[in-house]
């Protein structure tokens, strides 16, 4: 098949030139606040414990079945053990099969680790570095917890709603999901989070979600409250940013890495080896008092140039890689 | 049974949703920050032509639907059904009305029209893009004016009804435009 017609890039050369500019000015942001830029390895032989990531596998002929990473975040708080310091990364990070308006397979993040932080902290930086990126947003972020967001958008309770409850809720302000099972709560309240409560979020306006659910803590540390200090940052719809206070009880690590590989046993997905060298280093020393983001770096992009799709901020999207 | 992952959806995928055949028209893939993933599909039943709007799981499966278009020649219909042969392998087929549906007004004998099988029986026709059809019934026409404005209703050989420019006359042929309706121009046959 001739490629005529695809070879050339899926952004334009103006938005690929901003898209420098914008790089540029994240590296100016960290350095003003003295944090030390690293690069991991993409490459890894380990992958993530999340059963909902899908990861390529790439197969080495000397080093065996190896891992294209899906976030640099296992390698960085080794660096953070190590004594690194805050540190930042603009990191590839590659997801199997998420692909849409709003993801490519291949995508860059910014990460960044900030040694004595709160998620509070954090939260204010990565607003900080936002708005520095993108002055058009107007007004002062919008923040409010997990449960307001649910309770101001549709009205639901996602923490005292039982789950049928909940479900009934999925199945009213999601009618095209009726016929889904919808076992898992945390299912129903990831189906109303992204198609339900969010794309009522205000446009061109950030929303920054706090307190989630300790079911949905992921690696944040969880109060005493059961809610988890993680937060989300949303720009209308579209989500930017994810971000912890650190869980720093090693145990959490290990019991999470767990209940991930028990999942994807139940899903029937292939097992992916748990991260030995990071729960070495946390049986070492624990992780620093810290918190980290993840912020989607093309997303930013797209904000800024008002891009209705991922590839119109990429030289070649997927499809013309 | 092939059977297709949500990670294999594109547009124009068939499969069989609710034992109906349906083709995708719209594929957005949506996942909150951490959570479980999900497709929110655009598909069009092709038995019925409705769209529907449905949500999978990233990951689940849904069976593909047997469904191709084939090129096919309409030969005759029996008040009941249309019959369509291949051209290549001469094997007839009926299409019943629902089947045929709003193609059966631009179809002329011998026409080669688009066919869509499914399990191998006729779900849906789709007439040429241009047809050329003989006026069987209209007003006289109105000599010198090749202005086409106003117009007046022209009934064509396969029943349809189109709007024509004022000199047009009983026995011109026509070439219509199938997907819109409209009158084109008048054919040299």
């Amino acid at each position: 098949m001739g490629h005529e017609n695809d070879w050339q890039p899926t952004a334009p050369l103006a938005t690929l030139r901003l898209r420098a500019a914008l790089l540029a000015r994240v590296r100016g942001f960290f350095a003003e606040r003295d944090f030390l830029e690293v690069e991991t390895p993409i490459l890894a032989h380990a992958g993530a414990a999340d059963a909902q990531l899908a990861q390529f596998m790439i197969e080495d002929p000397i080093h065996g079945q190896m891992y294209l990473q899906t976030s640099p975040e296992y390698a960085m708080k080794r660096l953070l053990i190590a004594g690194s310091g805050s540190i930042f990364q603009i990191a590839k990070a590659f997801r199997q099969g998420e692909a849409g308006s709003r993801h490519n397979p291949e995508f860059t993040i910014i990460e960044w680790y900030a040694l004595g932080y709160d998620d509070k902290r954090l939260r204010e930086e990565v607003c900080a570095l936002i708005a520095e990126l993108l002055p058009h947003l107007k007004n002062t972020p919008r923040t409010l917890s997990f449960s307001a967001a649910f309770k101001d958008t549709i009205g639901v309770d996602p923490l005292k709603d039982r789950t049928d409850e909940l479900r009934q809720s999925a199945y009213t302000f999601v009618p095209s999901a009726k016929h889904l099972t919808l076992d898992a709560r945390d299912d129903i309240l990831d189906l109303l989070m992204s198609q339900a409560v969010a794309p009522r979020f205000p446009d061109h306006h950030l929303t920054v979600v706090t307190d989630y659910p300790a079911s949905q803590a992921a690696l944040a540390r969880v109060r005493a409250d059961g809610l988890a200090d993680r937060f989300e940052v949303y720009c209308g719809a579209l989500e930017l940013a994810n971000g912890f206070y650190e869980a720093a009880n090693p145990r959490q690590y290990a019991d999470r890495f767990e209940e991930e590989a028990r999942r994807r046993h139940e899903r029937g997905l292939c097992a992916v080896p748990a991260d030995e060298r990071l729960l070495a280093a946390l049986g070492w020393r624990p992780l620093p008092d810290c918190a980290g983001v993840a912020v989607g770096f093309d997303r930013l992009v797209m904000l800024a140039v008002g891009a209705a799709h991922i590839k119109e901020t990429l030289a070649f999207a997927i499809d013309r890689a | 049974m092939t059977t297709y992952s949500t990670n294999e959806f594109k547009n124009g995928l068939k499969i069989m949703l609710d034992a109906d055949p349906c083709a995708i028209i719209e594929n957005e893939f949506v996942k909150p920050g951490k959570g479980q993933a999900f497709n929110r599909v655009k598909i069009r039943n092709l038995k019925t032509g409705r769209m529907v709007e449905r949500t999978f799981k990233s990951g689940d499966t849904v069976p593909g639907a047997d469904v191709v278009d084939a090129e096919m020649q309409y030969l005759y219909n029996d008040g009941e059904f249309w019959y369509f042969m291949s051209p290549e392998t001469f094997e007839q087929l009926a299409a019943d009305k629902t089947a045929v549906g709003d193609a059966a007004k631009w179809m002329k004998e011998q026409a080669i029209c688009l066919v869509t099988l499914w399990n191998g029986v006729p779900l849906s026709v789709e007439p040429p893009n241009h047809v050329i059809l003989k006026v069987t019934d209209t007003d006289p026409g109105v000599r010198g004016d090749t202005s086409g404005g106003g117009g007046k209703p022209a009934t064509l050989e396969t029943g349809a009804v189109v709007r024509v420019p004022l000199f047009i006359n009983i026995g011109d042929s026509l070439k219509v435009n199938t997907q819109t309706g409209e009158y084109i121009a008048r054919a040299k046959e």
